[in-house]
């Protein structure tokens, strides 16, 4: 068959397009604050020394490891409903999943970061009169985060193609927006392949600014 | 609310029972794994070596294999190969949608892959290389006696993480209405409403697959150990 890009223009990507790229965007940085933030928090628990923090870490980062993100959002979108009593839009139950899973997956990372820094450097934060959280908050956690910077942003990249999975409960992102133009003038194959497009370009672009961002932090360390 | 798992004996209106139907989407979901595994260790164990070899042309093949399949969403490549591929193709259109789904979670996994065997591979001490070559042996004898033996006892634990995570991705394959496992879940769930009881079940069986898979892979990578070869991170 003829494939023929001639209808995509101006009109056709802010009406289709550009409300799902919006709420991939959104998505993804709701997920990567909310899930770093919950992420270091998994990963504290999971490094002290308490048996009763230690264990409910550790079953929810493998658990959330061991199921599939499709099988989450689904889950979620049944339960979140159920245990509110009213029914929630799918962006907002898919902000949610993503938060809380995407969690799971920062919090091995920093977990990694975490036990990078010498502990001899808690050590003498301790020896000079620093109490836990200060000892977090001024020596290890920055550094964790330096190391790891590339890392997270990685994740970061990979949480981005994911939020394409929201397809499973009809939220309106990018992947649907092209969805949605193919239908409308019934050339749905032109545009799955401007979605790869897409994608790609925006995925491989990011991954070559952190791959920079590696070679800076690598030569400084 | 109470707990109703009399719903896996109902029958769906085809002459089997709920739970008939889970056991063959388990197998669905089991068989297109198993298949995009092979495709994608065959593949990307090429593309790892390439990206290994002194030839610049094999090195830029692999690189971009690797960056091409790496940067483009599951779900997208699913629907590359299931609409985009056989309308472009017009021999292409008799291939059943199970194939589609092999290739693009196969080729998907083959970046993944092709990453690691690569890192497998230069793990090695340059001089193993050397001494193969100096030996008189070619670079394809290279390969196949020095390096890839070694270097793919290397990278059994990262592909056992791979092969647990073929089975989450095959997922996916809900989108081209594959019956497996999560397509099972989204159907059944809509014409039982008894969404939390087949969730359950259908992630318990996720949760089995993903532990065989694991089991099976420490079992192997033990059986294949070389005494006293420690490498990169182990203590």
């Amino acid at each position: 068959m003829n494939l023929s890009f001639a209808f995509v223009d101006w009109n056709l990507v802010s009406s289709f397009i550009l409300k799902g790229f919006y709420f991939s965007v959104q998505l993804t940085l709701v997920a990567m604050i909310g899930g770093i933030a919950l992420g270091t928090a998994i990963a504290l628990m999971r490094l002290s020394d308490k048996k009763w923090l230690v264990l409910p870490a550790a079953f929810y980062v493998n658990t959330l490891r061991s199921i599939p993100l499709v099988m989450v959002i689904l889950w979620f979108f049944l339960l979140i409903p159920l245990l509110l009593g009213r029914p929630m839009g799918a962006e907002v139950s898919a902000m949610v999943t993503f938060t809380v899973f995407e969690a799971a997956y920062y919090s091995e990372i920093m977990r990694a970061g975490i036990q990078s820094v010498p502990k001899g450097q808690v050590s003498a934060g301790y020896a000079v009169g620093m109490n836990y959280s200060q000892c977090m908050r001024f020596i290890v956690l920055p550094q964790a985060f330096r190391n790891m910077l590339p890392v997270l942003l990685t994740q970061t990249i990979i949480l981005f193609q994911d939020t394409s999975l929201v397809y499973a409960i009809g939220a309106y992102d990018l992947l649907k927006g092209f969805e949605v133009a193919g239908k409308n003038f019934n050339r749905p194959v032109e545009m799955y392949l401007l979605a790869a497009l897409v994608y790609f370009i925006i995925c491989f672009s990011l991954s070559m600014l952190v791959r920079q961002l590696q070679k800076k932090i690598a030569i400084i360390r | 609310m109470s707990w109703d798992w009399q719903v896996f004996f109902q029958d769906t209106g085809g002459g089997q029972t709920y739970l008939n139907w889970m056991m063959s989407a388990w197998g669905w979901t089991l068989l297109v794994s198993a298949c995009s595994l092979v495709v994608a260790l065959s593949v990307g164990s090429l593309m790892g070596i390439l990206r290994t070899t002194p030839v610049k042309a094999f090195v830029w093949i692999g690189n971009a294999w690797t960056e091409l399949f790496r940067n483009i969403p599951l779900l997208v490549q699913i629907f590359l190969w299931y609409h985009v591929i056989p309308s472009m193709f017009k021999g292409l259109q008799q291939v059943p949608d199970f194939f589609a789904v092999v290739i693009a979670l196969g080729f998907f996994t083959s970046a993944r892959i092709a990453e690691q065997v690569r890192a497998g591979i230069q793990a090695l001490p340059k001089g193993q290389r050397y001494a193969g070559l100096a030996m008189g042996l070619t670079l394809p004898q290279t390969y196949r006696f020095v390096i890839l033996p070694m270097a793919f006892r290397i990278v059994i634990p990262p592909l056992t993480s791979e092969s647990m995570n073929i089975i989450k991705n095959s997922s996916v394959a809900f989108a081209v209405s594959i019956s497996e496992l999560t397509f099972f879940a989204m159907q059944a769930q809509e014409e039982t409403s008894r969404g939390v009881e087949i969730y359950l079940a259908v992630t318990f069986l996720y949760f089995i697959s993903a532990f065989t898979v694991n089991r099976l892979a420490a079992y192997i990578e033990k059986r294949v150990q070389v005494p006293g070869m420690v490498i990169g991170g182990a203590k």
